[in-house]
């Protein structure tokens, strides 16, 4: 009885053993790779933040104002004034759409066009 | 164990047959026992401190060993945890208030060069002149061939500039990351946003700090890692300081005036929404602090409204008008006389262009702006009130606006606050402020009487400070500011549909040496809208302006700060997301025809 609980209690140590050296090189493993993402975590937030200065830059209120003077013939863009305001009652609303033609004894054209020049 | 008998038999017996007492064998055995027993529990008691105190020194031992360890070991970013990698750079943004970008950081490189390293010195310093024509060919060479272990080149250098340094191939040029702050909208509040420098530098990274505005007022703030990817969220509105800006500068020079000054401030939160300094700099290019030349306000890098402290004029006279109506006084329909002459000592007050406006209402005293008839409301208020009632409106201290030059525009008082300072002060002579100090003294009378106190942060709900004059006294005001727009000196003030009312103020400027200038004057617009409803205040201050119009230079506010508000009003306004309304007018009045 004894000697099997030897042999048992060796064999749990030489199972623990062995998972433990397969946890800490998984554990080695996903510390790589947890830097790696965090490298390119950094470098996205950084290419982030120079997308936004440039998105910045380039909505910046003077450029807008050039660019709306540049193109003054196709837009007609001017600066928001008092008298713009309106009500809703002074929105032309689009017309309610017409009722459909309903259509009887319809002739299929394409099959006739078919029939003539095969 | 075994037991020894207390009283052992053999013992006794012989005791008896000796005539002694066997009690005293017992005694005898008894002590033994005990002797015994106390030997046994202080052993065990031994045993138990020794094994405590083998468990506090491992315990001890274990913290200072990890103490130790902890402090001296390098410090190194945890692998594991993710909270790491939210920070990618060093300094916080400024977002306006709606999170658009005014301050943001940029990477680029520095160039440094170490000559032990380098191969070919001569070819190195021949092709950096190339790329950087302001370089000085001989001083490289010096440098290169000399006994320089390390030269800085240039602290910031562009992606092209960096490739074509590349390109040259020399080991002994290098390039060190250098974060540098941008400010991508240009000149754009300039004024609040100060500029930023670099603090200690070394090869690999360089401190960024900032210099001025509220850069320099929340560094702590902006270089906390803890704030992590949080910016610095202003109450500034990025178009309508635009806005603002542009027309200011179209103002000044239409005014032909040396420099201009507008404050937009919400009257509720004290959220300043705008502030704009003319002529202004850029923060991306911060000048150097003029060195010489006698007035500071020369330099762009001035601050109008905050370091402009000038004696703003009548734009006080309301100031004088509330405190007369909250004290009870007078009402608004009050009649003053305001007829001359009148002296205070040997000075005698007088009015523009020595007019005579005889009896007058206190609403026609401000409409008029009749500096007699402010004078007498201030005597019967008196010094110690008069003061007491503009400490409270903030007049007399800095304003708590957060940039760092706010600190230094502390109002000029006059060292003896006698009768005549009273009554000159009534009409805004003799007291120095800035025109952001007007601004909030103008938003306590637009909100209702409480004092706000002008904030660059953005900020939800009301902030009202402690009550500086009765609801009653502030309406009445409100009401006097409306008149001067619709019939008085500020009539080029109407923007219609926004129902503006103001103030106006002419000051002479003072000379720096003393005495004050006959033809320079600082032109005020101190203005509220819409009145109905107020919500923002407006002061726009002209330095030295002045315009020809009917034939004659005409230098006050009326005719040169008024006109540009109104512009500024009538544009920025809708962009605030006011909609322009007709004014209510009083219902007609019901008449009893029959009976």
């Amino acid at each position: 009885m004894r000697s099997v609980i030897y042999v048992l209690t060796a064999l749990a140590v030489f199972g623990l053993a062995l998972w433990a050296y397969q946890e800490n090189y998984k554990t080695q493993q996903v510390l790589k790779e947890t830097q790696t993402l965090q490298r390119q975590i950094g470098a996205a937030q950084v290419r982030l933040s120079v997308l936004r200065a440039e998105w910045a830059y380039l909505n910046r209120p003077d450029r807008l104002r050039e660019l709306a003077d540049l193109n003054f013939d196709r837009l007609g863009l001017l600066p928001l004034r008092p008298d713009q305001f309106g009500k809703v009652d002074q929105v032309a609303y689009p017309r309610p759409p017409e009722p459909e033609i309903t259509i009887n004894n319809a002739i299929d054209v394409r099959a006739i066009l078919e029939e003539q020049f095969p | 164990m075994t037991r020894t008998p207390l009283r052992p038999l053999a013992r006794v017996l012989e005791a008896r047959a000796k005539g002694q007492n066997p009690a005293v064998i017992e005694r005898e055995n008894i002590r033994k026992r005990h002797e015994e027993m106390r030997d046994r529990t202080r052993a065990r008691a031994e045993g138990r401190l020794l094994v405590l105190a083998a468990f506090f020194f491992c315990a001890f031992g274990i913290v200072g060993t990890r103490m130790g360890v902890m402090a001296t070991a390098e410090p190194r970013e945890p692998i594991a945890s993710a909270s790491g990698a939210s920070i990618a750079t060093q300094r916080g943004d400024i977002v306006d208030r709606q999170g658009r970008i005014l301050a943001t950081n940029f990477e680029t490189h520095s160039l440094y060069a170490q000559p032990p390293l380098m191969v070919d010195p001569m070819a190195a310093a021949d092709g950096l002149v190339q790329i950087f024509p302001d370089l000085d060919k001989d001083r490289l060479v010096t440098d290169f061939t000399g006994k320089r272990k390390f030269l800085w080149i240039k602290k910031r250098i562009s992606p092209e500039q960096k490739q074509a340094v590349h390109d040259l191939g020399d080991p002994g040029l290098l390039f060190g990351p250098r974060e540098m702050r941008l400010y991508p909208n240009g000149q754009l509040a300039a004024h609040v946003l100060g500029g930023a420098g670099f603090g200690k530098e070394g090869v690999s990274a360089a401190e960024v700090i900032g210099v001025a505005g509220v850069e320099k007022k929340f560094d702590t703030y902006l270089r906390d890692p803890a704030n992590g990817a949080k910016p610095l969220q202003l109450s500034l509105d990025l178009t309508v300081q635009a806005a603002v800006e542009r027309v200011l500068y179209g103002g000044m020079k239409i005014m032909n005036a040396k420099g201009a000054s507008a404050v937009l401030m919400d009257v509720h939160t004290g959220e300043v929404i705008s502030a704009a300094s003319l002529p202004s700099f850029d923060p991306n290019d911060r000048p150097r602090p003029p060195t010489s030349g006698f007035d500071p306000s020369d330099s762009p890098l001035f601050n109008r409204y905050v370091q402009g402290v000038y004696e703003l004029g009548s734009v006080y006279k309301i100031f004088t008008a509330a405190q007369a109506v909250d004290l009870g006084l007078v009402n608004s329909n009050s009649i003053i006389d305001t007829s001359g002459p009148m002296r205070i000592g040997r000075f005698p007050i007088g009015e523009f262009q020595g007019k005579n406006y005889g009896k007058l209402s206190v609403a026609d005293i401000i409409v008029k702006s009749s500096n007699r008839g402010t004078g007498r409301l201030a005597i019967q208020i008196g010094g110690k009130r008069q003061q007491q009632f503009l400490d409270g409106l903030g007049m007399f201290d800095p304003t708590p606006f957060e940039i760092v030059e706010a600190a230094g525009g502390k109002p000029l008082l006059p060292k003896k606050w006698g009768e005549l300072s009273t009554v000159t002060i009534s009409y805004g002579h003799g007291l120095s402020t800035s025109p952001m100090h007007l601004a909030a003294g103008y938003a306590a009378i637009a909100n209702g009487g409480n004092y706000v106190s002008p904030t660059i942060l953005k900020k939800t709900g009301a902030q009202y400070g402690p009550r500086v004059m009765s609801n009653n006294a502030a309406e009445q005001a409100r009401a006097m500011l409306r008149k001067v727009v619709t019939s008085g000196t500020a009539s080029f003030g109407e923007v219609p549909g926004y129902e503006v009312g103001g103030k106006t103020g002419t000051a002479d400027k003072p000379k720096p040496r003393g005495g004050y200038y006959d033809k320079k004057v600082i032109a005020t617009f101190a203005s509220i809208f819409p009145m109905s409803d107020p919500k923002y205040v407006l002061v726009v201050t002209l330095d030295e302006p002045s315009i020809l119009a009917y034939g004659e230079k005409r230098r006050t506010a009326g005719w040169t700060a008024v006109p540009v508000a109104a512009e500024l009003i009538g544009r920025v306004a809708p962009l605030l997301g006011l909609r322009p309304k007709v004014e209510p007018v009083d219902p007609a009045a019901i008449r009893l025809t029959a009976n």
